[in-house]
């Protein structure tokens, strides 16, 4: 078995004349916490579709928890979690129906539902609102509630697409307490944000340009060689030099 | 003189408190920041400040003028760019800067000189529809077309909210440069990182001013001695640090543990064999500078604890 919960060699994808990702080569260590980052427009959103298995490559490899992007994305689909800054609760259910909802999806039987609801519930303090509407819960409980639904099936990776937008800077660190928690576990984490600050959150930061991977490194390292003290600092001179897009 | 001036001002939606008891002043020319997570209530100010919703409590003036009974003359003085983009998305871009400049009955060329060091980064795309923009460049062309009739005061609601770290940067340097212009900005932002570029900051949490200040001296405001903790297992390391019994604060925060001590005097070495004690070898500690913040959640913590 591979160390590796994400490995991809030259993973491209060109729509019509426009090469949205370009040849990226990335190694993801199981357990890790892996930073992606990069500007608008820089081609991460479709490598995340790739990676979960919702769009084909053009080119390239690409094994997700040792499945083959291109034969075994329903597999990869089975095995991966997912959550957006849209999360994707149902706002006009309750957290309790929330669960059952995505737990039935997922497949979970009745005893294992049942047990995780409670579990959760109880986990995430929302015992007071579990008969509330979720489009009543502030943004933050939201957040907390669209992450554990997204590791209801305990996953072997986690994908998070700017999880912690909006939210105060409390809010903002429990939610990352949570996500080394996930991480400690074993659960492989790969996350996109806007904070930069959040990148030194991360065990490897990868930096995205042009469809391309321009750095790649622990944030530690990657401040050594562009000798700096901030991640985003490395993040501006990198996306400045992009000629793509119309920022 | 105050540009702005709020005195005691409340607002509610049914039962939702959005603004309580907020009192502020924005003086001539400055760049002020309002900071605070989604909730704060940044949005109902600004829509106070434009004459677009009456306070429940309270009283208001935009440039010397009653926000309730002046409403009308406020109006034209005032560039305002909502929070969500909306601008016209079927019309181009020059399109809808000349919209806008007709309905304050100018033209793009009368003021050209002000818009022209952001303007003229969107005119090589002038026949683009604006709803095929990227998100760097509505915010630039939103920011024209609330120029565009030269307004006394500029209202921006988290204009940098969803752009990257180098549309973000760009556009802090386009504020800098109209407030050398002599514009008052008036800029909200979930960012605390961005309250730095502002001369004063009012940091702002369900709906209550927690400070009002200048960004230097909000993070001198903290009194504490504020250490990095680092090691590999960051959430054990979390959880150890908060059994141990002098902790005052444990966050994550990036590469470092924040942590505060309840003594005045720490003794590093008791805490290293603590962690030590719990499996944890080899953290490193050093003494660190509080950011914003830092100063936020505690501020947000005593507000609690009221």
């Amino acid at each position: 078995m591979s160390n590796y919960a994400i490995e991809t060699d030259k993973l491209t994808k060109i729509f019509g004349e426009f090469t949205a990702v370009d040849e990226i080569t990335i190694n993801v260590k199981k357990g890790e916490i892996f930073g992606f980052l990069g500007a608008n427009g820089a081609g991460k959103t479709t490598a995340m579709k790739m990676l979960t298995g919702l769009l084909t490559p053009t080119s390239g490899k690409a094994l997700v928890s040792g499945y083959d992007v291109y034969t075994h994305s329903e597999s990869i689909k089975k095995n991966i979690g997912y959550m957006s800054q849209k999360f994707s609760l149902y706002d006009d259910l309750t957290p309790e129906e929330n669960i059952r909802f995505y737990g039935g999806i997922y497949g979970l039987d009745g005893q294992q539902l049942s047990k995780k609801r409670k579990e959760l519930i109880q986990s995430l303090e929302l015992e007071e609102v579990r008969k509330k509407l979720v489009g009543s819960l502030p943004l933050g409980w939201k957040q907390k509630l669209a992450f554990a639904i997204s590791i209801i099936h305990d996953p072997s990776i986690v994908f998070l697409d700017e999880p912690t937008g909006g939210v105060d800077p409390t809010t903002r660190r429990q939610f990352w307490e949570r996500i080394y928690q996930v991480a400690e576990k074993g659960v492989t984490v790969f996350v996109t944000t806007h904070y930069m600050d959040e990148a030194e959150y991360c065990d490897t930061v990868s930096i995205m340009v042009d469809g391309k991977i321009e750095a790649m490194d622990s944030p530690k390292n990657l401040k050594e060689t562009f000798k700096t003290d901030s991640i985003e600092d490395i993040f501006i001179r990198l996306a400045r030099a992009a000629k793509r897009g119309d920022r | 003189m105050a540009k702005v001036q709020l005195h005691n001002i409340s607002k509610s939606f049914g039962n939702v408190q959005a603004v309580r008891d907020v009192t502020l002043e924005v003086n001539s020319g400055e760049l002020y920041g309002f900071i605070g997570p989604d909730g704060a209530g940044k949005t109902t100010l600004f829509r106070i400040l434009t004459t677009l919703l009456i306070p429940d409590e309270g009283s208001c003036t935009v440039l010397g003028l009653d926000v309730v009974k002046d409403y009308k003359k406020i109006r034209p003085k005032l560039g305002y760019m909502p929070g969500r983009f909306s601008l016209y998305q079927d019309l181009t871009v020059e399109e809808n800067m000349q919209f806008f400049a007709s309905v304050f009955n100018t033209t793009i060329e009368e003021n050209y000189d002000l818009v022209k060091p952001i303007y003229s980064q969107l005119e090589p795309f002038k026949n683009r529809f604006a709803g095929n923009l990227s998100g760097g460049m509505k915010q630039k062309l939103a920011l024209s077309c609330a120029l565009i009739h030269k307004p006394e005061l500029l209202l921006l609601d988290e204009p940098t909210t969803g752009v990257d770290a180098v549309s973000r940067k760009e556009f802090w340097e386009m504020l800098a440069m109209l407030k050398n212009e002599g514009i008052t900005i008036v800029v909200s932002t979930p960012y605390m990182d961005e309250a730095e570029k502002c001369d004063r900051v009012a940091l702002i949490d369900k709906g209550k001013i927690l400070r009002v200040d200048t960004p230097e001296n909000i993070i001198s405001s903290f009194e504490k001695t504020l250490y990095g903790i680092k090691h590999p297992s960051k959430y054990t390391l979390i959880m150890a640090l908060r059994e141990y019994p002098y902790a005052d604060s444990v966050q994550p925060f990036g590469e470092f543990v924040h942590y505060t001590d309840q003594r005045h005097e720490f003794p590093v070495q008791d805490l290293l064999e603590f962690l030590t004690s719990k499996n944890l070898t080899d953290a490193e500690i050093r003494p660190i500078f509080a950011n914003i913040e830092d100063v936020f959640m505690e501020l947000m913590e005593a507000q609690t604890n009221e």
